[in-house]
């Protein structure tokens, strides 16, 4: 950049003389101008400075927020343990859950296993469920389908995504509980719903980003593949799928971190009982149904209150279990 | 000359445009075919019809006919997956599938329902010798193939072609991406096994195609200009444009 100023510069002021010295007085002054503009910083360096003094101020801005939010929620919930003297044991493994109760030893009943049982069921029946119709989807959409086809699921799926958790919800409130307790037994409410539930909620998210891997893998696979004889099924089998097996599996755990934190549309079909699931059938929680039920009912500060905070805790620890699986799964993918 | 394979007015169209203009071109048994001319005059696209990977893109049409060993590969009878079996394809760039340097190899193998671990033994080394890259490979067949450097690849790639036994074997450009020892070793090994397979070899290099084939065949924007023993072609052109570009005066 300086370079090119210099000749700029020294272009239009050839005529005042820049070989020979100037002399004291007013020549020095036209000097001035230009040494100024050499060593003084350019407007494009200006800008990039600016720039990036604003970006970043945006990511230490998002940064703290979400550093805020982790010491938040962790103050809030290990108070439980620490002010309320609950012993993490009996929080990961007990299952009496009554905050407002207290054992003969005085410490508060908060045997969260219930929920922890809870909503790992429903994540991973609905991902269970899930992952096979994504990739077969997904491969039909990649692989099968016509341009025309794939446009129209293309859609389809994003306004699967688009639709409401509380759509869904009142959907499996209205339709699926009654099929399940009509087909299934029990009273319709428990976690085999929620798993139905969740199970359609995270097919779009499942399906997009296994789209996604697929078309990432380069066209000379495959057609070097057809190219030695296989068939399209075994160039899909044992090519296509196995390239993108890291992409898929991050797919899957981005489902499970989905349906571990979705809590509006399985509180309204899960039957909401603090007590440990017996069946697939018998009405359950899960963390999150626990926290959207109990939040509005307890005062900050007690015992009640600290507890859902554990909970909430619990999830926020999960989803940062989730995402850094997904890391792993990407950095062992590009190996 | 006796034919192996003869195509008779091979018309192809991409769309609307016309990509290959009535080619009538006949290969003998064994030894090596080479197709010069500059890019874009079809002859890739030629080479492709001859396993029908044209047939993968779906805007394009073709009209005229193929025998391979006396067989109408286009007729509607014809399994695609047979054809690719008999007529491999080694491609412009190297394209190892992502798994170790044995999988690479015993895949056309694999797919085609063998799973004698012997025989696949045995047709690995024996592929990778014949494409001159076993003794570079042999101590880590189980190593990822895209480990290895291009040139390697591209060996391993003809290797897992080989591994299949095909009749013919279609190469497109193999050694464009390649450095100068990297396409000397690949032209030596093209050298060696010339007696038992029909090879047909797209390419840009002159030198390459004088040094290493039988005969030529010079295509230009969609026509077969001029074909014949490649010492011919090159010393005794018949036509003008054959001369021109092999002099080095277009394209």
């Amino acid at each position: 950049m300086i370079v090119k100023q210099w000749v700029i510069n020294g272009g239009e002021l050839s005529e005042n003389s820049f070989g020979s010295l100037p002399s004291f007085g007013g020549e020095v002054i036209l000097m001035d101008p230009i040494k100024d503009k050499i060593q003084s910083t350019s407007r494009e360096t200006r800008q990039d400075i600016i720039g990036k003094v604003l970006s970043y101020s945006c990511i230490s801005l998002i940064v703290i927020v979400v550093l805020s939010i982790f010491a938040f929620v962790a103050t809030k919930g290990l108070a439980t343990f620490v002010v309320n003297k609950a012993s993490l044991g009996d929080f990961l493994f007990g299952t009496n859950w009554n905050p407002s109760a207290t054992d003969k030893a005085g410490n508060p009943l908060l045997g969260a296993l219930p929920m922890i049982t809870g909503s790992f069921g429903v994540t991973i029946i609905a991902v269970i469920f899930a992952a096979p119709f994504a990739i077969g989807t997904a491969l039909y959409m990649t692989e099968v389908a016509s341009k025309r086809g794939e446009k129209l699921l293309q859609s389809v799926i994003e306004l699967l995504v688009g639709i409401p958790s509380v759509v869904y919800g009142f959907i499996g409130l209205s339709v699926v509980v009654p099929f399940v307790r009509t087909h299934f037994g029990g009273s319709g409410y428990g976690i085999l719903s929620g798993a139905f539930v969740l199970f359609v909620m995270v097919l779009p998210t499942v399906t997009s980003m296994t789209v996604d891997s697929l078309r990432a893998v380069p066209r000379y696979y495959k057609e070097a593949s057809l190219a030695l004889g296989a068939t399209k099924w075994q160039t899909i089998y044992k090519v296509l799928l196995r390239s993108a097996t890291s992409g898929i599996l991050t797919a899957i755990i981005f489902g499970m971190a989905r349906a571990f934190g979705e809590a509006l549309a399985v509180q309204m079909v899960i039957g909401n009982a603090s007590i440990m699931p017996k069946s697939l059938l018998a009405p359950a929680s899960t963390l999150t149904s626990v926290l959207t039920m109990g939040i509005g009912n307890t005062v900050m500060g007690t015992v009640g209150n600290n507890a859902l905070w554990s909970l909430a805790l619990m999830l926020l620890l999960m989803s940062l279990v989730f995402n850094i699986i997904v890391r792993f799964i990407g950095r062992k993918g590009r190996m | 000359m006796e034919e192996f394979i003869t195509t008779k007015d091979i018309h192809l169209y991409y769309g609307e445009k016309e990509a290959l203009k009535g080619i009538n071109l006949s290969f003998p048994a064994k030894g090596i075919n080479a197709l010069i001319g500059p890019s874009g005059c079809g002859k890739s696209t030629y080479l492709r019809t001859l396993n029908r990977m044209n047939d993968l893109i779906p805007s394009v049409t073709m009209t005229g006919s193929i025998m391979i060993n006396g067989q109408d590969i286009y007729s509607p009878k014809m399994d695609t997956v047979d054809l690719r079996k008999k007529v491999g394809m080694v491609f412009q760039q190297p394209n190892p599938f992502p798994f170790s340097i044995y999988e690479n190899v015993t895949y056309g193998l694999r797919i085609a329902g063998i799973k004698d671990k012997q025989l696949l033994d045995e047709r690995v080394e024996q592929s990778l010798k014949q494409a001159a890259v076993w003794d570079e490979v042999k101590d880590d067949l189980h190593k990822s193939a895209l480990s290895l450097s291009g040139g390697q690849q591209q060996r391993v790639c003809i290797a897992r072609v080989l591994a299949v036994q095909p009749d013919v074997i279609l190469l497109d450009e193999p050694t464009s991406a390649l450095d100068p020892v990297s396409s000397g070793l690949i032209e030596d090994m093209l050298l060696t096994i010339r007696d038992n397979y029909t090879i047909i070899i797209v390419t840009h290099n002159l030198q390459q195609a004088s040094r290493i084939s039988d005969r030529t065949a010079f295509f230009l924007n969609g026509e077969l200009i001029e074909e014949g023993k490649t010492k011919s072609v090159f010393l005794n052109p018949k036509r003008q444009e054959t001369d021109d570009y092999i002099s080095g005066r277009f394209g």
